[in-house]
């Protein structure tokens, strides 16, 4: 966790405070904040119910985990603060530490408030969780006053670590914080590593398994410490020459480096041929549901991060393509269709799918083409409702299956020698694999192309996009022909995969869930939409996909919103990020860097940010 | 003969393939609803004439009992829309963004409007005493979804004025997303009950003579209007008004006028977030259940009335509710019934959005709205 | 377009082989040298062995989260507490893992089913909640030779129409304790038209796969019958004003309307029915999905008649656990703090139970303490199961997977202070032969 914050080293330091010399009132807010979060997350049930999930055997669960790296986190934040280029900073010293265990005394008070309050009184009226579960877990399974007692240390205790964080070196810091991850990652990642191990017990993978994990889930002891140690001599050693590899990576230049990134793509593409192989079923069947929201997202990818239109209907295209493969492809079609019409292999089905994709994109972009962004997000979102309540309804029920859906869909022919479908997940991979690479071939070539350059332009001001010559409607309509037949893919594929499609599993959660994606990858990226599609999708899960960490289903949606806002509030251009978008979105930061440095002249530069504040109506008058 | 194809020229006809399109959709559309309606009075008057039986072989007709019980329900759904459309517009007034999540406001104000009502319940004051309670649990509605509007605009939008302008717009769609999920996880996914109204309350009576209504929905409607009045007195009348206008107009040279610019944004999110404790309030009591998705897709459909309306409009908004609860509550049955489609009621949203689509298509500027300039069409 | 054809080739090509590596795994046989015990099956499915001190591993497939939870959720519980209450088998304890989740989709089932057969300790399923879910789930846990056992999924595609035809997504290895759709929709049908008198009738559902198949099933029967429906309408989930709805069945006259939905849209039905003209003294009717006490605790529903399996649990027993239905119920409601939000829990109950059992019949301790599970016998357990004594009453699984006890009962509410009562006051039943 604490590698994030690592902090570079500024140009002058003051001796550090006195540890009196506290700013009361941002340490009183920021220990209010952490005893409601603490409160908030007890009451969500997160502790109960991952109660049950040991991280180390034993002695340690992942619903204490929730709770636990609050304070410790609130601790380290409360003292941080910007560091200027050029401006003097204090050292840190004892009272960065006495900060972080106050923060976190209140925060432990919090809680322990809440255990007396449980005791003491039954609101399990409005708030569900409000159970004895909670009590005991809160309480550590003893009586209620050692409940009330203990959370007082524990959260001092945390805080103070917290704290303590600001003192340590940065190799210090660095090899504590890699043992750690890398405790907690191999614990919350059990899953899949035991799938893993299956693949490589050649390698006696399955022996290392045995040993790490107990026989019921969890870290063993001794499996957490070897983990410890091994992450710790990691970040000790083998990072710096890590380190080393990307610094002379970035060093290259010209066709060295672009011999180099054609080096790197060929053995990342080579180890995505090879890798299902080894893999078992779940992180197969996982990475097919990634692969699939990785299509969508490189399709809303276009419109939105290229484009610049908030689309919030994009799920129609994905119903469209998936209702459109498995009617085509059913044994047992809806009564309505013409007797003549032959069951099509799902091959020659693609052909309608991109067809039919693209007409949709067509009439849906018409219409909103002009609209302002604001009425064209909901206007859009509109179609995709419209389009789903039709394949749901009565009326076209002969036809779709209304909300029986559409089942018994055959699998992909691959020219007769084998037919891929959903009980075979390793081939679904590779067929999501394929379309995926077409899909990245697309967007790449698109992005560097006279039409990408229109997209972004238009992005950036339609308007001046416009004076330049650039025909506008047809350049958005593109996108969402483009967007559109790029979903229509993952939809048929997924009615392929799953052998049915059913109404409910187009709703429009499933835009806001590929926004998400798209948004904290980093919008306008085609690796960032595939890391944000493997880390949200992968990890979390999607709207009707179960991620690697289960347990938190009932939370995903929570968590993607907030990761929705604080990626807004703290970091718009996603977590990795398109070089021109991040100078869009910062333009005000990049200007004052520059003025720092001396390279603008003040009075001739002047930003204007009225444009955007744009005070369109008006109350009646 | 055609002129030589210049680059000009080739631009222009390709500009005129989306525009015939979309006069193309225009004119259908308009077809659509005429017809509909010619077919609709055919069927009234007999409903075994020819076309009818035609397209429509189960044709019945409604009867005036029914086609008013239609009218009132859309009125009154449309008045809450309408409420909850003041609060969109309002703040797009003001900041130019839609906020996304203003339908969840609405739902915090039901969600706090159930748990105080069903609390008094047990105590015993809503069956004794229950127009006081009513009022209790109304003015902690109006508080709670007051300052869930307020800490919105706090955190999550102030720090964004002056970004681009799809940046709030997605960070309200997260806000929405998160205030309805924490409502699942510390709630429950259940549907809640309010409490049962008194008979006096919920009994129909008959108006003028000649209309029946149910008292709830007659207190919707009468409640409506009177927030519409206040509001319209807040606005116009008051300093506070004064400065919202203001600021409005333009904030810069507003707050070079000595305006408390920040401090008038907070105080249009509080009356947008009061208006939507209302409206949740009467929701709860009108249709006596609320679940987290309450706000969803009535705020979608509220911002929609504030865009049919024209938007930054307050007369405007409630029209424009009042427009799309109606047309979605009648035009199922007398637009599309009639066209022989079958189980129309469940295209009802569909024909909320198409209301849009239209309205949208044939006036950019929704039906009361008066300035867009070409800035801010982009 | 030869570049990608070649591209395909060399893909289908991987895949092969990727199958061809990934059969061969797991043929273990039945230890000869340990004393066999007497137990079903001929292990042409292949065996389980649980090594001595590890658990039988057996999963909840179940919708939790979402708008279905309510329903998905006590079954779920259910099962926990039946694992708690059946204990151990052959002296080997039986872990349920984590509850998975089939977000009430195909997607979902399928998705959590793939986490399931990759994990090859794993005897047997429990789910799914949603008949969705159980389409693309059953495949995949039929192909991996192990059971699963539904107690919710009702539509008659998972298993038979009744007539000896399977279903289009019946597969080997699936059974289910609910009902078929078809049952429940010809008892209703039966009861408005030769007990009730009513000659027209119309139904509404809400766009879900469970309520439209319900609502077909009692349109088909009724017509069949001879009586004329007038409707058939449709709601969204998360309608409020049902006032259209209803004016578009009142516009002929219905003398009955079955709504077979779930909690809210039930509630905004039953509360605006009565004020829209033409409806006035249409005898409403519901099902299953609505027997819940907080929709029967509302005063508009007196007088509604519900069809649904025979939820008259109190006096029976499951015959493996000794439990009665009220000892489940304190349980329940000491664990969690409410009563159960659906009435499916006891067919959960009694699946679990009945999973364990044949979990028990086709194992055996091998000589080094090992449980062997034969996992043939476990459906030759479940294919042959006949006068099951269940919370839900007497259990007969039947060629296609159908085990519930097939009794549908039609109750009177008539008080909306007496949930008890109402559910007691049957009067009709239907149990075919």
């Amino acid at each position: 966790m604490s590698a994030a914050f690592v902090q570079e080293p500024s140009t002058e330091e003051l001796p550090a405070r006195r540890p009196l010399d506290q700013d009361w009132r941002k340490l009183l807010s920021y220990g209010l904040l952490l005893a409601l979060v603490m409160v908030f997350v007890a009451l969500t049930n997160m502790p109960v119910n991952l109660d049950r999930r040991m991280l180390i055997e034993p002695i340690f669960s992942m619903g204490y985990l929730s709770l636990f790296w609050l304070p410790a986190v609130f601790g380290l934040v409360v003292c941080r603060e910007p560091v200027l280029a050029g401006m003097p900073s204090y050292a840190k010293g004892s009272r960065e530490v006495l900060a972080g265990s106050l923060v976190g005394l209140i925060g432990g008070a919090g809680l322990s408030m809440l255990t007396f309050l449980l005791d003491n009184f039954n609101l399990r009226e409005p708030l569900v969780n409000w159970s004895p579960q909670l009590l005991e877990l809160l309480s550590f399974r003893q009586d209620t006053a050692f409940g009330i007692a203990i959370w007082l240390p524990i959260g001092l205790v945390l805080g103070t670590f917290g704290g303590l964080a600001h003192l340590f070196s940065a190799t210090t810091r660095r090899v504590l914080s890699w043992a750690f991850v890398s405790v907690i990652t191999f614990a919350v990642f059990e899953t899949v590593i035991l799938d893993l191990s299956e693949g490589f017990a050649w390698l006696g993978a399955e022996w290392v398994v045995d040993e790490l994990y107990f026989i019921r889930g969890g870290l063993t002891m001794h499996g957490a410490a070897v983990l410890a140690v091994a992450g710790g001599l990691f970040a000790a050693f083998g990072r710096d020459r890590a380190h080393r590899a990307k610094e002379s990576f970035q060093a290259l230049e010209g066709t060295s480096r672009t011999r180099a990134n054609a080096i790197g793509l060929l053995v990342v593409a080579a180890a995505l041929v090879i890798l299902p192989l080894f893999l078992g079923g779940i992180t197969n069947e996982l990475l097919a549901n990634v692969g699939l929201f990785v299509l969508l997202a490189l399709g809303l990818n276009i419109v939105v991060g290229l484009a610049g239109i908030l689309d919030l209907g994009y799920v129609a295209f994905f119903a469209i393509g998936g209702y459109t493969a498995g009617i085509l492809t059913t044994t047992n079609r809806g009564e309505s269709w013409p007797d003549w019409m032959p069951q099509f292999y799902w091959g020659t089905a693609l052909v309608f799918v991109v067809i039919l994709a693209a007409l949709a994109g067509l009439f849906i972009g018409a219409p909103v083409i002009r609209m302002r962004g604001d009425y064209l997000a909901i206007v859009t979102l509109g179609f995709g409702e419209i389009i789903r309540l039709l394949f749901l309804s009565d009326w076209l029920g002969g036809y779709t299956g209304a909300a029986q859906g559409v089942t018994n869909i055959g699998g992909v022919q691959v020219f007769g020698l084998a037919t891929v479908k959903g009980t075979d997940p390793r081939a679904v991979f590779y067929l999501v694999l394929f379309f995926c690479a077409i899909a990245i071939y697309v967007s790449w070539r698109l992005e560097r192309s006279r039409l990408g350059r229109a997209w972004m332009a238009i992005r950036e001001d339609e308007s001046v996009a416009e004076a330049m010559g650039i025909n506008t409607v047809n350049a958005k309509l593109m996108a969402f022909v483009v967007g559109a037949v790029l979903a229509s893919f993952s939809g048929a594929i997924l009615a392929a995969k799953v052998g049915s499609v059913f109404p409910n599993s187009f709703i429009i959660l499933v835009s806001i869930v590929i926004l998400v994606v798209v948004i904290v990858g980093g919008m306008g990226n085609i690796a960032g939409v595939i890391v944000g599609s493997v880390v949200l999708i992968g990890i979390l899960g999607g709207p009707r996909q179960p991620g690697l960490l289960q347990e938190f289903s009932e939370y995903k949606l929570l968590i993607y919103g907030v990761l929705l806002i604080w990626m807004m509030l703290k970091r718009p251009e996603g977590l990795v990020p398109n070089v021109r978008r991040t100078r869009e979105l910062h333009q005000d930061e990049y200007l004052q860097d520059a003025w720092l440095r001396g390279e603008i002249d003040t009075d001739s530069e002047h930003t204007d940010d009225s444009h955007s504040n744009g005070n369109t109506g008006v109350l009646p008058a | 003969m055609p002129p030589p194809v210049t680059a000009e020229n080739s631009k222009l006809n390709r500009r005129l393939g989306v525009d015939t399109f979309l006069t193309f959709m225009r004119v259908v559309m308009s077809t659509f609803v005429i017809l509909g309606l010619l077919m609709f009075i055919g069927q009234q008057i007999n409903p075994d004439n020819f076309v009818a039986s035609r397209i429509n072989s189960d044709a019945t007709g409604l009867t005036a009992a029914q086609f008013e019980g239609l009218v009132i329900s859309g009125l009154s759904q449309g008045a809450m829309y309408g409420l909850i459309a003041l609060g969109y517009s309002m703040v797009y007034g003001v900041l130019g963004f839609i906020n996304f999540a203003h339908g969840e406001v609405f739902m915090v104000g039901a969600m706090t409007g159930m748990i105080t009502s069903n609390k008094l319940d047990e105590s015993g004051a809503w069956e004794s005493n229950f127009l006081l309670s009513l009022l209790f649990v109304l003015v902690i509605a109006i508080i709670c979804s007051t300052l869930t509007a307020i800490i919105m605009e706090r955190v999550a939008y102030r720090p964004l004025r002056g970004s681009p302008r799809l940046i709030p717009l997605i960070t309200s769609i997260g806000v929405s997303f998160f205030i309805q999920n924490v409502s699942v996880v510390l709630l429950g996914p259940g549907a809640k009950s309010y409490p049962t109204l008194p008979d006096w309350l919920s009994k129909k009576r008959e108006l003028f003579g000649f209309v029946t209504i149910e008292g709830t929905r007659l207190m919707v409607l009468v409640v409506a209007a009177i927030s519409m009045v206040a509001l319209w007195y807040l606005v116009e009348r008051t300093k506070i008004g004064k400065a919202m206008r203001a600021v409005a107009e333009d904030k810069e040279i507003a707050s070079l006028m000595g305006i408390n610019v920040n401090r008038t944004i907070v105080t249009t999110f509080a009356v947008g977030g009061a208006m939507a404790g209302v409206a949740g309030i009467l929701w709860g009591l009108l249709f006596r259940s609320v679940v987290h998705t309450t706000g969803f897709l009535p705020g979608i459909k509220a911002f929609s009335a504030a865009v049919v309306g024209g938007i930054g409009n307050m007369g405007g908004a409630m029209a424009g509710g009042i427009t799309l609860g109606s047309a979605e509550s009648v035009a199922p049955l007398i637009l599309l019934e009639p066209w022989g489609i079958d189980g129309v009621s469940q295209l009802k949203d569909a024909v909320a959005f198409l209301v849009l689509i239209f309205v949208l298509l044939v006036k950019p500027t929704g039906l009361f709205g008066e300035r867009l300039s070409t800035e801010d069409r982009a | 377009m030869g570049r990608i054809r070649k591209l395909l080739l060399l893909l289908a090509a991987l895949a092969l082989f990727a199958v061809a590596c990934g059969d061969d795994d797991e043929t273990t046989t039945a230890g000869d040298d340990g004393e066999m015990m007497d137990h079903l099956g001929d292990g042409s499915l292949g065996t389980i062995t649980v090594e001595a001190g590890a658990e039988v591993q057996i999963r909840s497939l179940n919708a939790l989260t979402g708008d279905v939870a309510l329903f998905g959720l006590p079954i779920h519980r259910a099962i926990e507490i039946a694992v708690d209450d059946y204990g151990d088998i052959h002296g080997f304890s039986v872990s349920l893992g984590q509850g998975l989740d089939d977000l009430c989709s195909s997607d979902g089932g399928q998705a959590a089913a793939q986490t399931i057969v990759a994990d090859e300790q794993i005897a047997g399923v429990v789910g799914t909640s949603c008949s969705g879910a159980a389409v693309a789930a059953a495949p995949l846990i039929s192909e991996a030779g192990i059971v699963m056992i539904s107690g919710g999924n009702t539509s008659p595609s998972l298993t038979s129409d009744l007539a000896g035809t399977a279903g289009e997504n019946y597969n080997e290895g699936y059974y289910r304790t609910a009902h078929n759709d078809l049952y429940q929709g010809r008892a209703m049908a039966l009861f408005v038209f030769n007990d009730l008198g009513l000659t027209t009738a119309a139904a509404i559902h809400d766009g879900d796969p469970y309520t439209q198949g319900l609502a077909q099933a009692f349109v088909d029967a009724y017509e069949e019958i001879g009586g004329e429906i007038t409707g058939f309408a449709g709601i969204a989930k998360g309608d409020t004003d049902m006032v259209p709805v209803l004016t578009e069945i009142a516009a002929a006259s219905p003398q009955a309307l079955f709504f077979p939905i779930f909690q809210p849209e039930g509630n905004f039905i039953a509360a605006q029915a009565p004020g829209v003209a033409g409806l006035a003294d249409t005898q409403l009717l519901a099902a299953d999905g609505l027997l819940v006490d907080g929709y029967l605790a509302l005063a508009e529903t007196e007088g509604m008649y519900f069809s649904g399996p025979d939820a008259r649990f109190g006096e029976n027993v499951n015959q493996s656990t000794g439990k009665s239905a009220v000892d489940f119920t304190s349980a329940y409601e000491s664990l969690h703090g409410e009563a159960p939000t659906s009435p499916f829990w006891g067919h959960g109950y009694d699946a679990t139970a009945m999973l364990l059992d044949a979990i028990k019949a086709a194992s055996y301790v091998d000589g080094d303490g090992n449980l062997v599970i034969d996992k043939a016998g476990v459906r030759e357990h479940l294919d042959g199961l006949t006068g099951y004594n269940g919370l839900i009453g007497l259990i007969n699984c039947d060629d296609f997977g159908d085990c519930g006890s097939q009794k549908v009962t039609v109750i009177h509410h008539l008080d909306s202070n007496d949930f008890e009562g109402s559910v007691a006051n049957v009067v009709f039943e239907y149990a075919p032969s």
